[in-house]
């Protein structure tokens, strides 16, 4: 399969999310779409780390594919504890508005 | 067309599916279900590229743990189509064209970017399968690995910090 593709995928997949932060206005959706951004960049990187598996890079420095591999998972390890605080964050906002909208939050600027 | 390339090209459209479909769907619920479909896609790329680990964690974490806190908080705020706030249709409008725009341009700058090489190893190399990435984890990455630990007792206090009623 050639990079080309794998590059085309992970935009659309990461210009979906930013859509999807833009256009909606409830939080936990909002929160999904930066996931799906995440997983967007994940994709891209394993591509990439495969693309040069095969290249001069990983002939000189075998590391270079596990390295990017693990900074996948250090990316999954990172979005998992996000994840939770920012769940915990729009679960008090509910509390506090019954609401998830994100207008809400205009009030933190006074 | 191998194996390879219909199995590519059908998880691609499954992940654009599910993807438009997490932005689009009325109701939270169903667009965390999509949400899964497409974790389950991308956890398909990984085989597909031979990350078994990334595959398996990514299922685990993502479809497993994630999306179940996601779903038990919108289950826990009984939130439903109506309710919902919308922007306005401009706003919607404006965010459409500007995530196209985005895209149109990152798509044009990556183009004419020379890269390493053109194709991507499909299957193949063993780098991607536990016993290496366990290695480099445990050797040259411990620092980091110990620190995530610590981001994680941090993030879980967090949590119950802020999820706690106030008096």
């Amino acid at each position: 399969m050639e990079i080309k593709w794998y590059i085309g995928l992970a935009l659309a997949l990461f210009c979906t999310g930013i859509v999807g932060v833009l256009t909606r206005r409830n939080s936990i959706i909002i929160f999904m779409c930066i996931e799906l951004m995440l997983n967007s960049v994940n994709l891209l990187l394993v591509a990439f780390s495969k693309m040069h598996a095969a290249s001069a890079v990983a002939i000189s420095n075998p590391n270079v594919v596990t390295d990017a591999q693990i900074f996948v998972f250090f990316i999954m390890v990172v979005a998992a504890a996000e994840v939770s605080v920012g769940l915990a964050i729009i679960v008090m906002l509910y509390r506090n508005t019954h609401s998830v909208d994100v207008n809400f939050l205009n009030r933190l600027k006074n | 067309m191998g194996i390879t390339q219909i199995l590519f090209w059908s998880l691609s459209a499954l992940a654009l599916f599910g993807a438009i479909m997490v932005v689009a769907s009325k109701s939270p619920v169903h667009s965390i279900l999509y949400l899964i479909v497409v974790f389950f896609a991308i956890s398909g790329h990984y085989i597909l590229l031979n990350a078994q680990f990334l595959a398996i964690v990514n299922i685990i974490v993502y479809a497993g743990a994630i999306m179940v806190l996601f779903l038990f908080v919108v289950m826990l705020m009984n939130l439903n189509a109506e309710s919902e706030p919308k922007k306005h249709r401009m706003l919607q409008f404006a965010g459409l064209i500007s995530g196209g725009c985005l895209f149109l341009v990152l798509i044009s700058a990556l183009s004419e970017t020379p890269q390493a090489s053109n194709l991507v190893q499909m299957g193949g190399g063993n780098s991607g399968l536990i016993k290496e990435l366990g290695k480099a984890l445990f050797t040259n990455y411990v620092l980091p690995f110990e620190i995530s630990s610590v981001l994680f007792l941090s993030a879980m206090i967090g949590a119950v910090v802020i999820g706690k009623k106030e008096k």
